[in-house]
């Protein structure tokens, strides 16, 4: 035991010298050769030029990289040096050694730089992110949707054939809690980053578009092929998922420079909410701070605009191959409010499309590629739904989100070359116990929830079959709880006046339970397991469960990176170093 | 199933019952207005068309450009406690856009500048604000936050 202390010490003093310094990527980077990526040092105090020394397998980094990097005796706002290289690449695979060196200062990571197959096992790839789709979402989705008789599900949705594969872990550079932009941002890069993180590692300085930014798949498919790419979402098509698609910045809220990277990288399909980053900020309505118009400028470079549904199905016959579909200046609203409500912004946008309209225009124009296509389609309400703890909305959507992955699987049949992965970015604390039944005795809505024997089977019905239940507020239906929340009022009824809203923020910057809900029959206050920061429910560190069928699918399997993916899908798709 | 009653109709009419109940005086707060000169301005009424390519301003909005109104609405709660800058917004925020990077605004807030600064009201409570109408887009200079609609040289109480 003493011995195992002394080690210990001598350990952790070795690291307080040794670590000194910071070298991005990361220790442990997996890198896609051929792929562009920025090479920065942090060293913690400020450094004279001569001291420094970064090699690369022993050999000058400049050699390696081509570059000699360069040398910053102050960063900005930073009592500290670095060393600076931006958009170089490694285009033979295999283990790289990099030591940074600077008086006392030194730093050793190991990237693994890897390369690709000759022959692509893939021509397309979907790619089906559902925002926080925990295993509760997909139980919730088929009890809704198909219903249950003696124990066995009465039917299957469209991910239920679709193999579970891999667990991935979800954490962050940063945190082992994480949120969507870091999480999409290591699928559609393969590298982790820090929370808020999109396309980039997230360094010290204070400036958010500065960082060491790591090549996105559109920028990778730009750079070596001729396939289409496509970008559908329900949430602002600005918002992390689909930025992660094509963007680079230290924070996700950079939604103005957000479209400025989509319009680089012109995808050749854009399905969303989010028009107000669109607008210059004179129109009103418009979130920007300048005058850009990117309505206009994605117009002049060809793109077919569509606002509403109709619009949709008309752009869906443009003959230009590029289409612009922005249908709420915000989040577009939930299949729940849309289809059925009326509530949310519906009044405002009465003629959005779906996620199952907005796929199907997807893949008819992806599809007219001989080359091949990527497409992303993100089930972004699920999450925003599950936040505020908003479970028949999140459960319809995660039912709508299905209906999407039929659409995939359908055109999969016709187009074996095309590989699926259904997956979350990361999950949420929510688990289904039962059921809650009005017609149970008393007044107190706690002694109506159903447990063990007592829960039965829900009473939702599909009567016209269109596999969304008739309506969400059945007299049995699911209990569904949330593993944390701040305080708010449970009514442990569906929220059929608009999207739920648990807590609202005090003078204190505290987020107290929302009074709006306080006088609804049986409610009762909960006193929240959060800190009183916490304006909903939160993510869960819980692996999230990846599902995949095509070609490379085999690539998957037992416990995975979030960042493994993208090499599963470069793999697939035999995207090379340079273009062929 | 299907509800007549909007969702921030109903909000706002929980949060005015919740209030009456406060005041032991339920159902009459409804009804009451302020005995100002100002024209009460409705968060239903800022806009005339609205579009995914751009709002535009109601007439009544343009009407009551640079003459007296008063609005009810949530505070949603600023930097200070102590402030002469906010935000109203027509349901209370259950997110602050200046605290999280996940967050943001909706459409149709109303930027309030004080006539002197204020201390901030619960979020859960009903206020309004009376002050003079400023319409257009325009930059804080100090925040770089872009506004549409303002109501400037104001004061508000609890409504």
């Amino acid at each position: 035991m003493r011995r195992l202390l002394a080690a210990l010490a001598t350990t952790t003093c070795l690291i307080a010298v040794a670590d000194a310094a910071t070298v991005y990527p990361l220790d442990r980077a997996t890198i896609l050769a051929g792929s562009p990526f920025d090479f920065k040092v942090e060293f913690d105090a400020v450094v004279k030029p001569a001291d420094v020394s970064v090699t690369i397998n022993g050999e000058p980094a400049e050699k390696v990289l081509g570059k000699a990097p360069e040398f910053i005796e102050k960063e900005k706002g930073v009592e500290a040096s670095a060393v600076l290289l931006r958009a170089v690449n490694i285009a033979t695979p295999g283990s790289y050694k990099v030591e940074a060196k600077a008086g006392n200062e030194t730093k050793a990571v190991t990237w693994n730089v890897y390369g690709t197959p000759a022959t692509a096992k893939a021509k397309n790839v979907i790619f089906f992110l559902g925002d926080g789709l925990s295993v509760a979402h997909r139980t919730g989705a088929r009890l809704m949707s198909k219903g249950m008789t003696e124990g066995k599900a009465n039917g299957r949705l469209n991910l239920d054939d679709i193999p579970p594969v891999a667990f991935i872990g979800t954490s962050a550079t940063n945190s082992v809690a994480t949120d969507s932009a870091n999480t999409m941002s290591a699928y559609m890069t393969g590298h982790k980053t820090a929370v808020n993180a999109i396309g980039v590692y997230a360094d010290r300085t204070k400036d958010s578009l500065d960082d060491p930014r790591v090549e996105n798949i559109a920028e990778a498919l730009r750079r070596t092929t001729g396939k289409s790419i496509g970008i559908v979402s329900n949430t602002e098509i600005e918002d992390a998922t689909p930025a992660a698609v094509v963007s680079h910045t230290r924070l996700r809220a950079d939604k103005a420079d957000i479209v400025g990277m989509m319009f680089e990288v012109k995808p050749d399909v854009i399905l969303g909410g989010g028009s107000a980053y669109f607008l210059p900020k004179t129109t009103p309505g418009s979130k920007r701070k300048d005058e850009k118009d990117y309505i206009a400028l994605f117009r002049d470079q060809g793109y077919t605009l569509a606002t509403d549904k109709a619009e949709l199905a008309s752009a869906a016959g443009t003959n230009t191959g590029k289409i612009l579909g922005l249908f709420n200046t915000g989040n577009m609203d939930t299949t729940l409010d849309r289809d059925f409500l009326k509530k949310g912004t519906v009044s405002k946008f009465p003629n959005q499309p779906g996620l199952v309209d907005m796929t199907k225009v997807a893949l008819g124009q992806l599809s007219k590629n001989p080359e091949g296509f990527f497409l992303m389609v993100e089930g972004g309400n699920v999450d925003k739904m599950s936040h505020p703890m908003d479970w028949d909305r999140a459960l319809v959507e995660t039912i709508e989100f299905d209906k999407a992955i039929g659409l995939a699987v359908e055109f999969a049949k016709t187009h074996p070359d095309t590989l699926i992965v259904v997956t979350g970015d990361h999950t949420h604390g929510v688990s289904i116990i039962g059921t809650v039944d009005d017609n149970k005795p008393g007044p107190e809505m706690r002694e109506k929830v159903g447990v063990y024997a007592d829960a039965g089977f829900p009473n939702y019905t599909d009567e016209n079959g269109d596999g969304y239940p008739d309506r969400v507020d059945v007299s049995r239906r699911l209990a569904v709880f949330s593993s944390n929340f701040p305080d708010y009022y449970e009514t442990f009824r569906p929220k059929m006046n608009g999207p739920f809203e648990p807590a609202v923020q005090n003078e204190k910057k505290e987020y107290v339970a929302n009074e709006a809900y306080k006088d609804v029959p049986g409610a009762v206050l909960r006193i929240g397991n959060l800190p009183r920061s916490s304006d909903t429910a939160v993510h869960a560190v819980d692996d999230v469960v990846l599902q995949a069928t095509g070609p490379g699918a085999d690539g998957f399997k037992g416990y995975m990176e979030q960042s493994d993916v993208y090499r599963v899908l470069v793999d697939a798709l035999a995207i090379p170093t340079a273009k062929k | 199933m299907i509800m007549t009653v909007s969702r921030r109709g109903a909000l706002r009419g929980a949060a005015y019952g919740a209030l009456g109940a406060a005041l032991g005086l339920p159902g009459i707060v409804l009804a009451v207005r302020p005995a100002l000169a100002a024209s009460a301005l409705d968060f239903d009424e800022l806009y005339g068309k609205i579009s995914v390519l751009g709002l535009t301003f109601s007439d009544k909005v343009k009407a009551l450009a640079g003459k007296p109104v008063a609005m009810r609405g949530y505070m949603a709660p600023p930097l200070k406690a102590e402030a002469d800058f906010f935000v109203l917004t027509e349901i209370p925020m259950s997110i602050c856009p200046f605290c999280s990077s996940d967050s943001d605004w909706p459409d149709n807030i109303v930027v309030v500048r004080l006539a002197k600064a204020q201390t901030f009201e619960q979020a859960n409570a009903l206020i309004e604000v009376a002050g003079t109408l400023e319409v257009g887009s325009w930059t804080d200079p100090a925040t770089g936050f872009v506004s549409l609609l303002r109501i400037v040289d104001a004061r508000f109480h609890a409504a």
